[in-house]
């Protein structure tokens, strides 16, 4: 292969390609790594049964009334969680020299970010569908029709879209793994915590409620339970993607900006 | 000759530090150079530049003719990188690495396929072709990341302290595999803080330390000027010392060191340990023991810069 007659620059067709290639090796990774096997399919079964058989009957009356209300909430939360997994990974790529590999490599330069992204997608669409499946078995029932359950799916994927660049700018920045670990536990715990996912909204302190009332992860379960068991879906699913739309404005070119300083 | 790589003038600095300070570089096509530093010369700086990942704040370097900023991606078509830095990852097996390189850079299914199970057998790592990285020892890992750096037959090869930390067997294997690849015809850039590493392996060697070349020229020029060799004599009486001080720097043409009741001078002919025994034994000079050993990294250091390599950690990319 001679130098001059490759092009001077990646054509898209490629960087797709590179992209593709570089998601079925994320996928793959999954294979050989326990931990993310687990964060992806037997935490959020965990979460689902502890809360529904532990708090249900005291919050909702029955655990099958809590099914309904907590259900839609576990999804956004284990989507959450999961798209933070990308800055832990990206972190260790950047910090265990695989990334400069792939950068040393001719391939598109946006190639290895998309890469992850698109298989967290797929991983996204698994968790999601895991989440559904365990909690019909339990007796969730969809009430609404085939459309609720796929703008389910198309909400829970442009939301973590867009909260991917929360999850890359963290994962650039974190000098270690293990820093990313700690930015999950203290920050994105509480915030999953703080919205209506486990209890209503009316139960907590009235300072808290508003700050639950406007918090993303509230909007985003409210939308998505609205999909589901049917009533409001119109203003949370825009709500929702307004603040889809705030995190990508803001956190986006951030992450892009310090991704390119530091590789 | 032609050269594969000319750098000229190349300056990094990371904030306040100046990580390179001005180098020139030039690698005839075929051949190996040997960059020889401590620590934090700048020596993994020089090599990310010439590998296209980090841009240098001033100069320029090309890549048969290819300019590393303005041609950044024809470079990377024609380096295979190997380093501290460059790695494969872990959670993959062998195969799955090689078999994801090949297909980023464009093989089919099954040309990759059958370039990972070449290149597995190649460096004696079939058996461990289906097993994860992180299962490795250091040696394999080692191996792998080589491999993986050849899938794309490369016409040049940079290799970043290639045997770092690996055990003496492990180190000659990773010699052996190096003289085939040269044998081959592939050019190759070595950084190493080993003399002998460079001694073994490079045609030409350039020392690196503080960000600029302070040496350069073969490996026995190299050696002629700066004492490829140590000299350890130690007396059995220490008020022999004085004595043994100026035989040794008669002898040697140099100003031996004391240390701990030894006398430690650089060497470059071979005839001068017999001169210095018979001297001692003339002068009726009792030894408890005498050596005769490669330089250190330290010790050509010293004969070059007049001062001792700093050990401390190379300066990390932020």
């Amino acid at each position: 292969m001679s130098a001059v007659a490759l092009p001077a620059r990646p054509g898209a067709v490629a960087g797709v390609k590179n992209t593709l290639t570089l998601a079925w090796r994320s996928l793959v990774s999954v294979k050989h790594n326990p931990m993310e096997l687990l964060d992806l399919s037997i935490q959020p079964i965990m979460f689902l049964l502890l809360f529904t058989y532990t708090l249900g009957g005291a919050i909702s009356g029955s655990t099958s009334a809590y099914l309904s209300f907590a259900l839609p909430g576990i999804l956004v939360q284990n989507t959450i969680f999961a798209t933070m997994n990308i800055g832990i990974l990206l972190n260790t790529d950047l910090t265990k020299g695989v990334f400069d590999r792939l950068r040393s490599l001719p391939i598109a330069r946006w190639a290895p970010l998309a890469g992850r992204i698109a298989a967290d997608t797929v991983k996204q669409a698994w968790s999601v569908a895991l989440l559904l499946g365990v909690g019909m078995l339990l007796g969730f029932r969809v009430q609404t029709s085939f459309w609720g359950v796929l703008g389910t799916f198309g909400l829970m994927i442009v939301f973590c879209l867009a909260i991917a660049w929360v999850a890359v700018l963290v994962g650039v920045i974190a000098s270690e793994p293990d820093k990313v670990q700690i930015f999950m536990f203290a920050v994105v715990f509480p915030l999953t915590f703080t919205s209506n996912i486990f209890a209503p909204t009316e139960s907590m302190p009235h300072w808290l409620q508003h700050w639950v009332k406007i918090n993303p992860v509230t909007i985003v379960a409210d939308a998505v339970r609205g999909m589901l068991n049917g009533g409001p879906v119109a203003t949370p699913v825009i709500q929702s993607l307004l603040w889809a739309a705030g995190f990508l404005v803001v956190f986006a070119p951030l992450a892009v900006w310090r991704f390119r300083r530091r590789v | 000759m032609t050269n594969a790589i000319v750098a000229e003038g190349l300056v990094k600095r990371y904030g306040s530090t100046v990580a390179l300070d001005g180098v020139d570089l030039a690698v005839r096509t075929g051949s190996v150079l040997g960059v020889l530093g401590p620590n934090g010369a700048g020596k993994t700086t020089a090599v990310r530049i010439l590998a296209t990942l980090l841009r240098p704040d001033a100069g320029r370097a090309t890549v048969h003719g290819l300019d590393v900023v303005k041609d950044a991606h024809r470079v990377r078509s024609l380096v295979g990188l190997t380093g501290q830095y460059a790695s494969v990852d872990e959670t993959l097996t062998g195969t799955e690495n090689l078999l994801m390189i090949g297909r980023l850079i464009g093989m089919s299914r099954k040309d990759a396929r059958a370039r990972a199970a070449r290149l597995l057998a190649d460096f004696s790592l079939s058996d461990a072709a289906e097993r994860a990285a992180k299962t490795y020892s250091g040696g394999m890992r080692r191996r792998l990341d080589l491999a993986a750096s050849l899938v794309g037959r490369p016409r040049l090869l940079y290799l970043d302290e290639p045997t770092t930390g690996l055990d003496p067997r492990a180190r000659i294997e990773m010699w052996e595999i190096v003289r085939t690849l040269v044998a081959d015809g592939v050019t190759v850039l070595l950084t190493t803080q080993y003399l002998d590493e460079a001694d073994q392996l490079a045609d030409e060697i350039v020392v690196i330390d503080h960000g600029k070349v302070i040496a350069g020229g073969t490996p026995a020029e190299l050696k002629s000027r700066t004492g490829a060799q140590t000299l350890a004599v130690r007396p059995v009486d220490p008020r022999d010392l004085p004595i043994v001080l100026s035989v040794v720097g008669e002898v040697t043409r140099s100003t031996p060191e004391v240390d701990d009741n030894v006398v430690i001078a650089q060497v470059t002919e071979a005839a001068a340990l017999p001169a210095v025994v018979r001297r001692l034994d003339d002068a009726e000079v009792e030894v408890a023991e005498l050596t005769l050993r490669t330089s250190t990294m330290d010790e050509v250091f010293l004969s070059l810069t007049g001062h001792r390599a700093e050990l401390t950690p190379e300066v990390a990319a932020p």
